[in-house]
């Protein structure tokens, strides 16, 4: 990193605080940086090199401590059947959730943005479950999809549909846990979505209108493209989130029925403090990492291209 | 080519009537300045015509058929915007074909379109860059090249050069003019300021308040202005008005700054003091503060020989004053009587 030089620094700043030449400026910039570099060392960065280091060692039992067991950790998670169902079932959970979350924003956002009666509630209205903390709405969800009293089969009691238990059946589990993750997520990038809606001016819309573009024209050729920042930004973060938000699997379905909703990050709660095998956790704790950074990665360098930011 | 009339055109915003039943018409191939102050409806009209607002009441017609109901598109218009309205993630020449793109115009049309109109612009040069790499002026010219792009025999604009340096703004209005000319279009053109509109317009329609104050040639404005507002709005500095006592009741006498003369003390027709002195190298202006309250221009040929704070009198030739109505406002067709015997009013 290099310290801006005194030619960088206008007129009247010859330098900042007490230092004057280049050299002291760099040392002042480290020491500046130095807490929060201490911090996430110490919190991020170091955990994570242990925990690679730890995914070659077996996990202390009693008194054998740990001792170096070369891929062993990797083969056992390679040959336990529930790593791979729990990969799978992320998979379907991220393929279904992320899409899902994304459009219906965009959606809601087209819609709230327009000029309709009410549409301060309706903001609010799909705000609202982005405030509320994911064990609540866990907790709604619960009451909504309860057998026989439920909201759902209240409402198909009412048409004289028997009782459903999706919850309980590994069949539709993982689609009703889907639905609670998706419902959290897309009034929050729906924010996203209506903050750039907001920032397009008004008379692009008119212009495209004489020129004789349609609305889906309009739409497919100004605000996507307009739009593309935001949906990169929120693709990565609707990434992240379908690998890392487990709160309602713990107060939903713990993971099954049958593990029917288990997930990497639930999997690695499960083996690190329930079976408390360290090896194992350090090891899916990696392949966790690696998943999300690559995801990131392709993400960035596929949809990066060609995005015009302001 | 096109023409536009208007007929009874009307528009609300609430109980708000930003547009007042205005009757005009634009004659093919003319270029016709929409004139008025700032608030006054102008842009509500140009919006009307283009389709971007729904009408209240009235009709639009175009070459004799009404189009106030059909959307933006069958209108057979271009538009430039105030504020260029040019899609920023699109380059130049994306920008001027975006409307053949949509309309499914055949590429190599696009292309036979795209070189002349950026010959004609003098854009040739920047077709790759985004917008926001050009500078003003360069932008303005993106938004009329994709205005002629489109070869609508009808073109708007709204306030187009409202944001160009003074210079450019100078430059731009012979070359709209001159492009407007030569491509034969039928133009309606909103501004507030008066210069444009004497200097570019065939037609122009003078609004005020939602209502037209009055239409015509540029000169026919200037010689000879409907009602006090015109009189005043049209021409810099803004026409002389002095209340005059006359043997038909009171009247407001109208005079233009380059018909009073600066005469001997007790000689003129209205007395004052020199308040300032404008020098602009051809001419002078001179801001006198006369008896009866209110300030007087007076624009002499070259230098003035006056001090701010002497005494002067002013007069001018009966046949250049204008007279109006003192309560309406509204011109009054002959000169009630012969100006030897009416009297400035004094205060
Ligand atoms: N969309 C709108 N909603 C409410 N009032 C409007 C709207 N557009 C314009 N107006 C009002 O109509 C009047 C005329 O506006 P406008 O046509 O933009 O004036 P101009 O272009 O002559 O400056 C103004 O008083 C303005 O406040
Ligand atoms: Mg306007």
């Amino acid at each position: 990193m290099r310290a801006p030089s005194r030619s960088d620094m206008p007129e009247t700043g010859r330098s900042f605080g007490p230092f004057r030449s280049p050299r002291l400026r760099t040392v002042e910039a480290w020491l500046l940086l130095l807490p929060s570099v201490v911090l996430f060392a110490a919190f991020t960065h170091l955990p994570f090199v242990r925990t690679f280091v730890d995914a070659f060692f077996s996990t202390p039992k009693g008194r054998r401590p740990s001792h170096f067991v070369g891929l062993d950790n990797w083969s056992d998670l390679a040959h336990d059947p529930i790593f791979w169902k729990v990969l799978i079932n992320n998979t379907w959970y991220a393929l279904g959730t992320i899409p899902l979350s994304v459009g219906i924003a965009l959606v809601m956002a087209l819609w709230v943005n327009g000029r309709i009666p009410g549409r301060g509630l309706l903001r609010m209205a799909y705000f609202t479950p982005t405030v509320l903390p994911m064990i609540a709405v866990a907790d709604i969800w619960l009451f909504f999809y309860t057998p026989d009293y439920g909201l759902f089969d209240q409402i198909r009691g009412l048409f004289g549909f028997a009782a459903t238990n999706r919850l309980g059946d590994p069949s539709s589990a993982l689609v009703a846990v889907m639905v609670v993750a998706v419902w959290k997520e897309a009034g929050f990038f729906m924010i996203f979505y209506l903050a750039a809606l907001q920032q397009i001016p008004p008379d692009l819309r008119d212009a495209a209108a004489i020129e004789g573009a349609s609305r889906f024209a309009f739409f497919r050729r100004v605000i996507w493209p307009l739009l593309m920042p935001v949906t990169l930004f929120v693709l990565v973060n609707a990434v992240i989130n379908a690998f890392r938000t487990v709160d309602h699997i713990f107060m939903m379905t713990g993971g099954g029925p049958d593990n029917a909703t288990n997930l990497l990050l639930f999997r690695l709660y499960e083996l690190g403090f329930k079976f408390w095998d360290q090896g194992q956790a350090s090891a899916l704790t990696v392949v966790l990492i690696a998943v999300l950074s690559t995801l990131a990665l392709v993400q960035f360098l596929i949809a990066g291209r060609g995005v015009h930011y302001r | 080519m096109s023409d536009v009339r208007i007929e009874g055109l009307s528009k609300a915003f609430g109980d708000q009537r930003a547009v007042d039943a205005i009757d005009f018409e634009v004659a093919s191939g003319e270029l016709c300045v929409l004139l008025g102050p700032s608030g006054c409806g102008k842009s509500t009209t140009l919006r009307l015509v283009a389709g971007l607002e729904e009408p209240s009441d009235g009709r639009i017609l175009v070459d004799g058929v009404d189009v106030a109901h059909k959307a933006p598109k069958d209108r057979r218009i271009s538009m430039v915007f105030q504020s260029y309205a040019l899609f920023p993630h699109l380059s130049v020449a994306k920008n001027i074909v975006f409307g053949l793109e949509v309309r499914g115009v055949a590429k190599a049309v696009r292309a036979e379109r795209l070189a002349r109109v950026a010959a004609m612009t003098g854009l040739a040069p920047y077709l790759d860059r985004k917008p926001s790499q050009l500078s003003g002026g360069q932008r303005q010219r993106v938004a009329l090249a994709r205005a002629i792009a489109g070869e609508q025999p009808i073109c708007l604009m709204d306030e187009p050069l409202s944001n160009l340096d003074a210079k450019l703004r100078a430059e731009m209005r012979l070359e709209i003019r001159a492009l407007q000319q030569r491509l034969g279009m039928t133009m309606l053109y909103v501004t507030h300021d008066q210069i444009e509109a004497m200097t570019m317009a065939d037609r122009v329609v003078l609004m005020n308040e939602g209502r037209i104050e009055q239409q015509g040639a540029p000169a026919e404005l200037y010689e000879r202005p409907a009602t006090t507002f015109a009189a005043r709005f049209i021409g810099a500095p803004a026409m002389n008005l002095v209340p005059l006592e006359t043997s038909a009741g009171p009247v407001l006498a109208g005079v233009r700054a380059e018909h009073v003369e600066l005469v001997e003390v007790g000689a003129g027709r209205v007395a004052g003091r020199v308040k300032a002195l404008e020098y602009h190298g051809a001419d002078t202006v001179v801001a006198v503060d006369t008896e009866h309250g209110g300030d007087f221009a007076v624009r002499r040929p070259g230098r003035v020989r006056a001090a701010v704070g002497e005494t002067v009198a002013l007069a001018w030739n009966p046949t250049h004053e204008h007279r109006f109505d003192p309560t309406t406002g509204r011109r009054l067709g002959a000169i009630a009587s012969s100006p030897s015997n009416s009297e400035p009013v004094r205060s």
